[in-house]
Order: structure tokens, then sequence, then C-alpha cells
């Protein structure tokens, strides 16, 4: 899901020999690079920054102001972004490939050169038409539902040996209350503990694959001569896998990879290592964040936590609430040419922060859009996105986050939130609770 | 009444073989299928319109089934 300063980036040779770093400047000068700004928000109709702590504490009354307002947002920083907060805007872009280029999904400082599409540095999200069809349906199999089924017993597991974990060795007063980071203690290891099983990567791999994803994702505002720097240990840990894999291939995700072809040959090395990276990091904070969220939720609303832990069959469907109100994922995409575009006039390599989030609280496309229901019946939300780059992993998504909340509801039917105070959400493009402190019965 | 899926516009988010796993399924790409020749019956009717209204990509439709006889 990352961002393509990447696309060269260390990747072994044929002979699986020792990775050969590209100059990370040279790769620099053949992009765009804007100047870092991170003084805070003046205006958020004409300053926006999805990075400002206010966004990320709380960024739905901003976004239903920009839609009454605006409805298109736009800042300076990053080099000039967009933000429609209209259901019908971000459809339309999602839809429009023609106009509207995926070859960086990440906002930053930085955007890569043109030559870069259609593939990207980390396809198929990172791919534009005609080469994402094919990049795409090389995985649609893996990441089917009947496919993601397999891992639901082992994730339901693991999920009841993190709770195990913190009940055993956690403080209670005489009461039998205890206070638990449900973010870090639990709702974060979920999706490390799966991805890793299917790209067949060490499991005690965990907090370096948290440090990718704060690299990759949270770090978009650095300077992109450091940014690359991180980007290229991240390619450095890939490649040692690969290589490890090419010596004792198994049944994981990592060996198909390396044995794939697209028209009868195979993968270029850094189409393996850039959509082995999209799965790595895709898979972790986006999942993270909607368990989270949903905890919180549920920890800040009794009526919602009783009715749940009481009818756990309700569960699929307030997690499609859940997705809807708190949906954790905002691409981004690049304006292709210049044009006048509903209202705004869009430059060449103009960011469009693609905001799924505010798409999903938009009143003209839902009733009581601002409203958590927990049972509602129509629930057309976006968070997975539309069109050709609906979240490819949105079944072992779906598949997580109703497993955490069934496992969690059982065991702890009881618990609210410890301090508010203390709650972290994080910014950027993707959004959910990084510290959330709560207090259970044991 | 017969459900019709556009093959143009489904992207596989599979939301109606999630909600009504007897009216569809998914094809080895997780793409959704109408299960039989899609004729809903009377008492599936209200099922087979929450699938369409949740198809998030708009692909489902729900038509007059046109090797019917209609009754008046």
């Amino acid at each position: 899901m990352s961002e393509s300063i990447i696309p060269e980036a260390g990747i072994p040779d044929s002979e699986g020999g020792a990775p050969e770093l590209t100059d990370l400047q040279e790769r620099i000068a053949r992009g765009t690079v804007a100047e870092v700004v991170s003084s805070p928000v003046q205006d958020w109709a004409t300053d926006f920054s999805h990075v400002d702590p206010g966004w990320a504490e709380n960024p739905y009354p901003i976004q239903d102001d920009l839609r009454q307002r605006c409805p298109i947002a736009h800042t300076d920083r990053f080099g000039g972004v967009w933000l429609p907060t209209r259901y019908d805007d971000v459809a339309a872009i999602a839809y429009d490939t023609d106009r509207f280029s995926s070859r960086a999904i990440v906002i930053s400082n930085f955007r890569p050169p043109h030559d870069i599409a259609p593939v990207g540095g980390t396809p198929p999200i990172s791919s534009d038409p005609p080469f994402h069809h094919d990049a795409r349906k090389l995985l649609l199999p893996a990441f089917t539902k009947t496919a993601i089924s397999r891992y639901e017993p082992s994730a339901r597991d693991f999920c009841h040996q993190l709770i195990d974990d913190f009940t055993a060795t956690g403080t209670k007063d005489s009461a039998g209350t205890a206070i638990v980071d449900a973010a870090t203690q639990y709702a974060q290891h979920i999706p490390i503990r799966v991805i890793a099983d299917m790209l067949g990567f060490p499991p005690e791999d965990g907090p370096t694959f948290l440090a990718f994803v704060e690299d990759a994702i949270g770090a978009v505002n650095l300077p992109p001569e450091e940014r690359g720097l991180l980007m290229d240990k991240q390619f450095a840990y890939l490649d040692k896998q690969v290589s490890e894999h090419m010596e004792h291939p198994r049944d994981d995700l990592t060996s198909f990879l390396i044995n794939a072809e697209l028209g009868g040959r195979k993968l270029e090395s850094s189409h393996v290592v850039g959509a082995m990276l999209l799965l790595l990091i895709a898979g972790i904070d986006t999942t993270w964040s909607a368990i989270g969220s949903s905890l919180w939720h549920l920890a800040t609303h009794p009526e919602d936590r009783a009715r749940l832990a009481a009818d756990p069959a309700l569960i699929p469907r307030a997690a499609e609430e859940f997705l809807r109100a708190y949906a954790p994922v905002t691409m981004a995409r690049l304006v292709k040419e210049d044009m006048h575009w509903r209202g705004t006039d869009m430059k060449a390599d103009d960011w469009i922060l693609l905001s799924f989030p505010a798409a999903n609280r938009d009143p003209a496309q839902f009733d009581r859009a601002g409203e958590v229901v927990i049972d509602r019946e129509v629930n057309k939300h976006a968070a997975f996105g539309l069109g050709i780059h609906r979240c490819l992993g949105s079944h072992l998504a779906r598949m997580e986050l109703r497993v955490a909340l069934e496992v969690w509801l059982e065991r702890i039917p009881e618990f609210t939130v410890a301090d508010g105070a203390a709650v972290m959400w994080s910014a950027g493009q993707i959004r959910g609770p990084r510290a959330l402190p709560l207090q259970l019965q044991l | 009444m017969k459900l019709r899926i556009d093959p143009g516009k489904c992207q596989g988010h599979g939301r109606c073989y999630d909600l009504s796993p007897d009216l569809f399924g998914d094809d080895d790409e997780g793409y959704g299928q109408v299960l039989g020749d899609g004729v809903v019956p009377e008492a599936r009717l209200e099922e087979a319109r929450k699938a369409v209204a949740n198809c998030p990509e708009s692909a489902i439709s729900l038509v007059e089934d046109e090797g019917a006889t209609r009754r008046v």
C-alpha cells in the first residue's frame, strides 16, 4: 500500500545474490518533491491536513462541515491535494481510472515519476489499467471468502489466546477489574498473525511489521530522503524472505508469487516484492483499526455493547455498520492531466485524498448518516472502496473483524473506556485507535 | 422475478452471498453469481430486494422473468 519511491529499490538479482541498492537520490530526482509543511491548519477548506492531530482525533465534524460548504476542499500541502467529501464525488473518482491514476496511493511529499505507471510500486493497488487487471486476477483466488475461511479456526484460537494472556497476567483490583489496552494487547496482533501466516513469515517478526506499517503509512510527512531510507529497510527484509522461500519453497503466498506467471512469464522481482509489501502493509493497520474502532464504539455505547453480547448473530450486521461509520481506510489518486472537474481546477499531478470515511457519512447517500445504527438493513458503504480497486483483502478483513468481536464479546461482555484522555487515534490515511485502555471485569 | 448480476459492475465485494447464501454464490475469483436459474420464489422476494439494495456497486437487479407467464 506504500507509494513508490520504491519500485527499483533493492531487488535481488536473478542469481539470488546480495541486494543491489540503487541510488536513493537518483530515484528521488526522477520524481517530484514537495516542501514539508507541518504548521497547524489555518482553514480546513483551503489548508487541510490529514496528518493534523485534530483530524486524527475526530475528522467527522470537519468532513461534515466541508461537505456543506465546499464540497471539495483543497490544500497546498504535499504539493497540492483535493479532498472530495460527497459520496457521489468519491465514487466518480474511484470509477474514473482514465483521469485519476493509482500510481501512488499514499500521499507524501514525493510524487513518483510517470513512467512507473501502469505497474506502480506495489501492484495491483498501485496499478492502472490495462496492467491492473491481470495483476489483480492473479491474487483474487487466494482472497475469496472460501479461501479465507481456512484461516478462521486459527484466528479464533489466537483471539482466545490473546485474552487468556492478559487474563492471566493482568493486574486486577479487589473487585476483579483490570485495565487492558485493546489496541496494543488485542486488535493489533490479530491481523499480524494471520498475514504472517499467509505470507509464510516468522510470526515473531510482528514488531518488525508494525515498524514497517508506521514507516509506510504514518511517517508520510518526512522529507523524501528519510522516507526512502525507511522504505529501503522494508525491501531488504522482503528480499531476505524471498531468498529464503526460493531455497525452501512452501505452500504460502510468498512461494505462490515467486512461481506465478503473467502472460507466460515469471513476475518481475520488483512485482513479487511490491505485492508482498502491499499484502503485509495493507493487511495490518487497516484491520487493526477496524477492530479497535468497533471496540471503542462498544466501550462508549453500553446499549449497543449489551445488545451484541446478548445477540451475537447480529455481529456481522453491526460490523458492516462499524465499517461504514468508522471506515479505517482513505486512499489517494493522482490527477493525470489539467482539467476542470466538478467546479475545481485540477492540475496534472495534484493529489486526490479519496476519503471513503467522508463518503460513508454523506446524508445524501445514507439515512441517519451521522448515527451508528448497529442493525442497519441497507448499508451500501464504500469502506472497501468502489470499482476495480475494491480491497483485495475485504473477505479476510471481514472474517478477522467478525471473529475478533465474537470472541471478545463472548469472553468480555462488559467493558468501558478506562481513561478517555488516553485514547489515541492514528493520523494519516488509516484511522483507528493506537491506544485504547479499557476497564474490564475479569 | 429474476435476479441478475451485471458482471461488468460486480467487483466481488460479496455482500450478496454474505447476506443471501441461498440466492447467491461466488466464483473462483470471488465475483458474485446468481444460483440456479435466478428465479426468486415469492417468499424470498424481500430477501432478494435487500441483496439488491446492499450491493456497493449496484450490480444486482431484480427483473421481470420473461420466461414466466405473468399472472394478473
